[in-house]
């Protein structure tokens, strides 16, 4: 595990989805390096990116008051300045919320994070 | 080898009203006596008891795609109205859309054992076939949805007849469909643009077409076909004050053989203040003047419903008036669906008028072999309210009871106060049997002859009002219910009123001979407007297993 | 020797597109045409040949297997089926069964997609058609926190945004296309409009958009993030089309509000139908989660979250669904049906799995499978096994088995499990 980076901890809300890269690397098993590779992955705006001081690929410390996770940055300059977006999967589910609200869904998207960089 | 020893039997198709006659059984079939009553043979001993075929349902929705959107629509319908899973049987939920066991044992516990589905779009009657699997002891039929057909609609148009019949033939045999549903034509095809029809000459938009064309052209397709069961008519202005008057038009104007759904639902007068009445009298009267014509009632139940239909636009309007949850379903090229729960209460007037209207009909109309008992379910009210109804027309006394019951403005222009008829068990068995039967064209039922599907249900009187009825309303009492024993297919499924385990049950279709080169005619048109591939579309033979065709012709 | 297999099925997702050809070689596929890469994907890589059955990760027979199964089931106080989703309807008609004869309590992974639409859908309704309607009709599409480049790629090409119909004779010309979305989105990107909502935002856009439609002015610049002239110009439009649509996704579902949001896009298009012809549709995902639905609906009245421990089903969302009964610790055995709750449900559902016996049936090895107590390798459905799917609108499709079949069904082995557990 890595440990975060000194400095300021941006506050996020992190969303979870498919992406392209999932699903296929999904059909090549999910036991496999290429689907954590794909499941791994947080998406940022290009200013956050360079508010945490980060170059893409690097890791990213990011934590919910439901769980912490890590992952490796990568710019979607379609996503507003504080939103990430982390491809459904393990990943996503460390920080996402268990609390259904009489539902049965959980806080797959929306989840309040803080995100870091990580060293 | 089975024999019914010693009951009242009720056989109008065969004569028989109420004489002691024994009933022999075997291979699923009635057969002759053998005279004397061999050692290993099973004698239900029905002393004193009524002995009828199984009860028919010439129109119900019971099962597909409508259907199950309002199981999930209206978990409130189910809570409290719940059925363990036990000795072999399974389990199941629901108060006016039951899940599809507990419909198939609710049904034989009142001693019914044919059920009609009354509307499946061919392009979902895969759905509909499914659901039938699950839905054990009660043979059925499907009718298919064609009055707002859209390759249809475009060779009617046109006036290629020949082509419009080797479709509607096609489709039948496609859906594994048993007869031509035809519901608010072109009115359907109009509320995909948020319109509809009122009258049977207004235009289909985008088809030079209207809702008469339609119909007659069905008809008489239906006629050439030599279909066992004619066109299926649920009709223009469904529920609105004045129906009776497009009714009586399309009465008057059908040549050949019509069957007119819930007609109760289409009868409605409107007085000379605008104000709804009921029409019973009148349509009732039209009827008795046009043999061709056949009617199932479509009564009123009071207490909850769940309203149903291909007709969107009647849903629309039903969502409008009562600010209900609504579900509407445009289905591509074929026809829409809609779905608003509702209560009919004996204290409204709107509702008390179409409970009159229903009775009218049942009582004016004279001859019963053209009359079915429905309800439309669960459109007017659930099926295992038929014994409440059968009461109100075998019980004069009550009836007037309830009557008293009812708002008295309801009453305005009406004749039922003063109608003193009251039905005989064999003019039930009619109703509710025989007369299905015979209009539905199923030679092998609804009657105890020789030959026949060995469905019996036996009915001892003191037990009618046995079981309290789950629709708790307080004025509810019964007559021809908690069948001491109910037998399918030779098989006995229900004992003192209860189910006791499940037979083996088929689906009736059609496949009627048309020209086989319909299919290259259309393939291209619906690939272009369908979202399916054109030979993914017809029922596929896994679904049709345990189909059984009727002749046509 | 080549042979083709032409109108297949493709079950990835709720597109159920049924004009795949396939050749084959061998019992391989060695091409698939039209598919998108997901459909792919989901041909190419299968491998048909028959596996074993694993305990504890040991490989076994199937006999071994199914006993195994049977006994952590019968032995179970409060057991779980869950998935559904990805398997035929005949096979989800047995776990139905199963769950009935166990008293335990089955879920779908609709309650972890559009499961809030469907409780939307139970309080105010769902004006809906079925997609040929959109592709003959619909002028204006509306995509709502929906992404179907990436999760139903063909959707736009077959259904929605580029046919020809009937009535819309110039495809894509014919129609307008909105896109709102938290982000800018692959589809977002090819919107004639594209309207950005705050994270969080729907549902105060939602309620806006509705009171704009009645003729009520906001007393606001903006809602949900979105200026009130831009979202005037969205309901003079929406009003002002022939057949509308919105097709919706998890970002409405997944995200703050959940079936309340629902409940309002419902509401507004109900709403709509006072000036035009409006419908909605949700973008089911799996490739028959419509048919998990349509399956616990006609046989247990309820689309998900059903509990039989009283013999009868009982309907309850967020106490007998399944991410609530895995994070409370009350489910002490799980049978996995054709889904992967160890990569999608929140870590502290998996953890809870981690601690129980498991039981997964699945064509491929999932990490849920990775985990299983026990591992049955089934036949992936319309692969090598047939049976019926429904398509995101409720149209129900033959699923052929192109691949000749040496695994047995889904449908199989649950009937086999049924048995089992009637024997313990």
């Amino acid at each position: 595990m890595s440990k975060e980076k000194n400095g300021k901890e941006i506050v996020c809300t992190m969303i979870s989805g498919r992406t392209l890269e999932q699903a296929k690397e999904m059909h090549s098993g999910k036991n496999s390096k290429s689907y954590s590779e794909a499941v791994g992955k947080v998406y940022v705006s290009p200013l956050l990116l360079n508010e945490l001081g980060l170059a893409e690929g690097e890791k990213i410390v990011l934590k919910s008051s439901f769980g912490r996770a890590e992952a490796r940055a990568y710019v979607d300059p379609g996503l507003p300045h504080f939103v990430v977006f982390i491809p459904m999967g393990p990943v996503a589910n460390l920080l996402v919320g268990y609390e259904t609200e009489g539902t049965g869904m959980p806080s797959f998207k929306g989840v309040q994070v803080e995100v870091c960089g990580a060293c | 080898m089975l024999v019914i020893k010693g009951g009242q039997v009720y056989d109008p198709i065969n004569g028989i009203n109420g004489e002691t006659k024994d009933i022999w059984i075997e291979g699923g079939k009635i057969v002759e006596s053998l005279g004397h009553i061999p050692q290993d043979v099973t004698v239900i001993d029905a002393l004193g008891m009524i002995v009828m075929p199984g009860g028919i349902d010439i129109h119900a929705h019971i099962a597909g795609s409508k259907v199950n959107t309002g199981r999930k629509l209206c978990p409130e319908d189910h809570y409290e109205h719940f059925r363990m899973a036990k000795g072999g049987l399974r389990s199941g939920v629901g108060f006016t859309v039951p899940t599809t066991f507990l419909t198939g044992y609710k049904y034989a516990e009142m001693g019914y054992t044919t059920v009609v589905e009354a509307a499946s779009a061919p392009i979902v009657t895969r759905h509909t076939y499914e659901e039938l699997e699950d839905m054990p002891i009660l043979d059925k039929a499907i009718l298919i949805t064609l009055g707002n057909n859209e390759l249809l609609m475009d060779r009617i148009a046109m006036g290629e007849m020949d082509e419009a019949r080797d479709l509607v033939a096609w489709l039948l045999k496609s859906a594994g469909g048993y007869g031509v549903k035809v519901v608010n034509p072109g009115g359907v095809e109009n509320w995909k643009w948020g319109g509809n029809v009122t009258s049977w000459d207004d235009e289909v938009k985008y088809f030079n077409l209207s809702p008469r064309k339609i119909t007659k052209a069905l008809i008489k397709i239906a006629d050439e076909l030599g279909l066992p069961h004619p066109v299926h008519l649920h009709g223009i202005n469904l529920g609105l004050p004045g129906s009776d008057i497009t009714t009586a038009e399309i009465i008057k104007d059908a040549c050949g053989r019509l069957h007119l759904c819930h007609l109760q639902f289409l009868s409605y007068g409107k007085d000379k203040k605008g104000r709804m009445c009921s029409g019973g009298s009148y349509i009732a009267n039209l009827v008795n003047e046009h043999p061709n014509v056949t009617l199932d009632v479509g009564q009123i139940v009071f207490g909850n419903a769940t309203t149903m239909t291909s007709d969107g636009p009647l849903e629309y309007r039903i969502q409008k008036m009562t600010g209900h949850k609504w579900c509407n379903d445009d289905v591509e090229c074929e026809t829409g669906g809609g779905i608003v729960p509702l209560e009919y209460k004996i204290t409204s007037l709107s509702s008390a008028i179409q409970w009159i209207t229903g009775m009218e009909l049942f009582l004016l109309v004279k001859d019963p072999w053209s009359i079915a008992l429905t309800t439309d379910h669960p459109n007017a009210g659930p099926f295992f309210c038929y014994p409440q109804i059968i009461r109100l027309l075998m019980d004069r006394d009550y009836r007037n009871y309830f009557i008293s019951l009812l708002p008295p403005r309801a009453f305005r222009g009406s004749v039922l106060k003063d109608l003193d008829r009251e039905y005989s068990l064999y003019e039930i068995a009619i109703i509710t049997r025989a007369a299905q039967a015979k209009i539905l064209g199923l030679a092998n039922k609804g009657h105890l002859g020789i030959g026949a599907d060995a469905d019996v249900s036996i009915y001892a009187p003191e037990n009618f009002g046995k079981r309290q009825c789950i629709c708790r309303f307080k004025h509810c009492r019964r007559a021809l219910d908690f069948p001491s024993w109910v037998i399918k297919g030779g098989e006995v499924v229900v004992k003192d009123g209860v189910v006791l385990n499940e037979v083996p049950s088929v689906v009736f279709r059609v496949v009627p001979s048309h020209d086989e080169s319909i299919k290259d005619k259309i393939r291209e048109e619906f690939e272009k407007y369908y979202t399916i591939s054109f030979d993914n579309y017809p029922v596929q033979e896994d679904y049709l297993k345990n189909t059984k065709e009727v002749i046509c012709g | 020797m080549l042979t083709k297999a032409k109108d297949v099925v493709c079950t990835f997702c709720g597109c159920l597109c049924d004009d795949i050809i396939l050749t084959l070689d061998e019992n391989r596929i060695v091409r698939v045409e039209r598919a998108c890469a997901n459909g792919m994907g989901l041909f190419k890589n299968y491998n048909p040949d028959l596996l074993s059955p694993k305990i504890r990760g040991k490989e076994a027979s199937w006999e071994k297997a199914i006993k195994e199964a049977s006994e952590i089931l019968s032995s179970a106080k409060y057991p779980l089926i869950y998935g559904l989703s990805s398997t035929s309807s005949e096979a989800q008609r047995v776990s139905v069964k199963l769950a009935e004869a166990l008293g335990a309590s089955i879920d779908s992974t609709s309650s972890v997609c559009h499961g809030p639409t469907g409780l939307a859908m139970q309080f105010v309704g769902e004006p809906t058609c079925t997609l040929g309607e959109i592709k003959n009709r619909a002028d204006l599409l509306i995509f709502w926190g929906c992404n179907p480049i990436v999760s139903h790629s063909r959707h736009f090409a077959r259904y929605s945004v580029m046919p020809k119909g009937r009535f819309v004779q110039d495809g894509r010309k014919g129609r307008k296309m909105v896109v709102i979305d938290v982000r800018l989105t692959q589809t977002a990107r090819v919107a004639d409009v594209f309207l950005q909502v705050k994270p969080g935002g729907d549902f105060e856009l939602l309620v806006a958009l509705k009171a704009l439609v009645k003729g009520k002015s906001l007393d606001a610049v903006e809602a949900g993030g979105i200026s009130t002239k831009v979202l005037q110009e969205l309901v003079t439009d929406m009003k002002a089309c022939r057949y509308g649509m919105i097709f919706f996704g998890m970002g409405l579902t997944m995200t703050k509000g959940r079936d309340l949001n629902v409940r309002e896009l419902f509401s507004l298009v109900k709403e709509l139908n006072d000036h035009t012809k409006f419908s909605a549709l949700p973008m089911r995902g799996h490739g028959n989660v419509t048919g998990a639905d349509q399956v616990m609906s006609w046989l247990c009245g309820y689309p998900f979250a059903v509990n039989f421990s009283k013999g009868y089903p009982r309907y309850g969302p967020g106490e007998f669904s399944v991410v609530d009964l895995l994070c409370n610790k009350e489910t002490d055995a799980l049978l996995v049906l054709a889904s992967d709750p160890v990569a999608h449900l929140p870590s502290k559902a998996v953890d809870h799995i981690m601690e129980i016996p498991t039981i997964v049936i699945d064509p491929a090895e999932s990490l849920s499978a990775k985990k299983a107590t026990v591992y049955f390798p089934t036949a992936m459905y319309g692969v090598d096994c047939e049976g019926t799917a429904y398509r995101m609108d409720g149209v129900p499709l033959r699923l052929k088995a192109p691949m000749k079949g040496n695994r047995p069904s889904d449908e199989e082995v649950l009937e086999a499990i049924l048995e089992g557990v009637r024997r313990c």
